[in-house]
């Protein structure tokens, strides 16, 4: 299965907006997510360089998909996380 | 490092002092990127792959671990991030094909490294920088695997001096100034991001000191961050009187208050070098007169649109009201060189820092500048503060005249313009004559266009030196223009922070100084000690010398 979603924070997925992306990919291990552009390569949601590698700006579309046990939850929260405007989040303590 | 690395005793080694004040301590030295052994066959190839796995974790763990002491903010995101590729699957991956193909586990790192750093300076703009940090994770990771020290700030565990060739931001920024006594780098020039961060921290610093690489860990010296002297293998003793004689500095010049002036009452006013609000609360902490260079780029980095005007008037009405009253001297926007903005686009001009940066950008985009300034009035009216306005990247009086005129066209009564530029220095009757209230010197940029030297570069160090005979004279020329002109003249670069170089400046006419708030005591004390008439033989001592050593040099034993 899969979602779209437009990226919402101000930097795109660079800097910390990406950090916190990946990591929370990383937590939805076993489940493997990949992240594209519409119609380009997946590549592993879980991976800095391929994610920093898709050069995402604001308001880029992405493709999130996943397939097996968890994978509606996983990219529920990571479609979540990506349409919060994470650059305006206060950094945590 | 560590094979050639012998103990000196009872050696001077000298450099450029760029961070004021005296510590002493045991050396530990920065590791050195390490470099590949000959290539080993491999026997056991899972055991290899284990071994390359288990560096990238240890790299991965030890970032991890700074990340968390560092403070929350862009410093700990950048550690963070960096913890976070080292523990990319696609390194991973890599280093398993070269396992594969029959490297050992360092060259298989090494390989799996370079294929990543291909990768990113292929897709090129932001994520070509991104490479310079594989290359730093690389070197941590077969660091680990061959043994030797990680490159990176060492953790003796006691306080001591750091030595090393350079420092990169992300090791200056995680820099403990309770553990770090002083800094002292073998390449480096006075206006590096070393010596702008060691100031800051105020720890002293001596760049630019060649061999201090040769000196072994654990031997014993004294640094002086305002002679640039290293005393190396100096005995417990000698070190336990200069940290005793820092102790009483530091508590004097804590007690340090009131408005600058000389011997004889010639006030000069002491001003800080702000980036935001926070550091705005410095003002009245440290006692200074006000701001005389609030740097508004830290709204513009990271965006790919022009803030807007409400935001900018709120965050530039932050720091008014931070101030408490106190004048405060905003910067327009300072950006392209060394301080590229997404939203400006690539600045693809082959040589940047000659290009379309700081006032020049109104060229091109004039609403930038226009917004900047309609979101200052309004930040002015709204807190009611003593609000001027200057322009980077000044050449010409008619550059001046026409920011002026924008300026109170805005509403703003007060403008003024940096000087940066040897043109701008050399016209400046002409700058003041075109309706300008004040200049502002910016030594850090005047000595990089005068001298014809780019400010990072290290093996440069001595042109960039802000006691260069040359770069007095420009100066020199703008406290005379100032004069005639009876206006002010200030100087907001490094060398405004200098205690010794302070009163050869008053000399030369200059009428205010900014500097970070850790300097302003320093200076404040040192400008008391002297009479103005004193200070204009001492500017004509460093006018007269030959050089930044000989200018020194006769300005101390004037004193």
């Amino acid at each position: 299965m899969q979602r779209e979603v437009t990226v919402a924070s101000a930097s795109g997925l660079h800097a910390r907006p990406a950090a916190i992306f990946v990591r929370a990919a990383m937590a939805a291990a076993p489940v493997a997510v990949t992240i594209s552009r519409p119609g380009g390569r997946p590549l592993n949601a879980a991976s800095a360089l391929s994610v920093l590698s898709l050069g995402v700006e604001q308001g880029t579309t992405v493709v999130l998909a996943a397939d097996g046990d968890g994978a509606e939850a996983a990219l529920d929260r990571l479609a979540a996380l990506l349409e919060t405007d994470l650059d305006a989040e206060p950094a945590d303590g | 490092m560590g094979e050639r690395a012998t103990v000196l005793v009872g050696v001077a080694l000298s450099g450029v002092g760029v961070s004021p004040g005296s510590a002493g301590g045991p050396v530990y030295r920065k590791g050195d990127p390490p470099r590949l052994p000959a290539p080993v066959p491999v026997t056991d190839a899972a055991a290899e792959r284990g071994r390359a796995h288990d560096a990238l974790d240890a790299v991965a763990a030890e970032l991890t671990a700074r990340a968390r002491e560092c403070p929350p903010g862009h410093q700990r995101d950048i550690v963070d991030a960096l913890a976070l590729i080292a523990a990319d699957p696609l390194l991973a991956d890599g280093v398993d094909d070269a396992v594969a193909a029959g490297h050992d586990a360092p060259h298989a790192v090494d390989a799996a490294f370079a294929q990543q750093r291909e990768m990113l300076e292929s897709l090129g703009g932001m994520l070509a920088e991104r490479a310079a940090d594989l290359g730093d994770l690389r070197d941590r990771a077969v660091a680990w695997l061959l043994g030797v020290p990680m490159p990176g700030v060492p953790r003796p565990g006691v306080p001591y001096v750091l030595v090393a060739r350079d420092l990169a931001p992300v090791d200056t920024a995680a820099l403990d100034p309770h553990q770090v006594r002083a800094l002292v780098t073998d390449e480096g020039g006075p206006t590096s991001h070393t010596a702008i961060l060691a100031t800051a921290l105020g720890i002293p610093a001596v760049v630019a000191c060649r061999g201090v690489l040769d000196v072994a860990d654990g031997t014993l010296v004294v640094v002086d961050g305002d002679s640039g002297r290293v005393d190396v293998g100096v005995d417990e003793a000698a070190v336990a009187d200069v940290m005793a004689a820092a102790q009483r500095r530091a508590a004097r010049l804590a007690e340090s208050r009131g408005p600058g002036m000389t011997a004889d009452g010639h006030r000069v006013a002491l001003y800080l070098n702000i980036g935001s609000a926070a550091d705005a609360d410095a003002v009245a902490r440290v006692d200074a007169e006000g701001v005389g260079l609030f740097r508004t780029e830290f709204l513009f980095l990271d965006r790919t649109t022009a803030p807007t005007v409400d935001e900018q008037r709120e965050s530039y009405a932050a720091v008014f009201a931070a101030c408490g009253g106190r004048p405060v001297v905003v910067r327009t926007l300072d950006a392209g060189a060394d301080k590229p903005l997404p939203f400006l686009g690539p600045d693809t001009s082959p040589n940047p820092a000659l290009g379309v940066r700081g006032l020049r950008i109104d060229r091109l985009q004039p609403e930038i500048l226009d917004v900047q300034l309609d979101a200052m009035t309004r930040a002015a009216a709204s807190t009611g503060a003593d609000v001027r306005v200057m322009a980077p990247m000044v050449a010409t009086a008619a550059e001046a005249g026409a920011f002026a005129a924008r300026v109170r066209g805005h509403g703003l009564p007060v403008a003024g313009v940096m000087v940066e530029i040897p043109a701008a220095a050399l016209q400046a009757e002409r700058i003041f004559a075109a309706g300008v209230d004040f200049v502002s010197i910016g030594t850090n940029d005047l000595s990089q266009y005068t001298m014809a030297a780019d400010r990072q570069a290290g093996s440069l160090a001595d042109l960039l030196d802000a006691w260069q005979p040359a770069l007095l004279r420009l100066v020199g020329m703008c406290g005379d223009a100032g004069r005639a002109a009876g206006k002010p003249v200030g100087v907001c670069g490094e060398a405004a922070a200098d205690p010794l170089l302070a009163p050869v400046l008053v000399g030369l006419g200059v009428t205010s100084l900014s500097m970070s708030a850790v300097s302003v005591a320093a200076v404040r004390e040192a400008l008391a000690a002297v009479t103005l008439d004193e200070c204009r033989v001492l500017a004509a001592a460093a006018l007269a010398a030959a050089s930044p050593a000989d200018a020194r040099e006769a300005v101390r034993a004037a004193l």
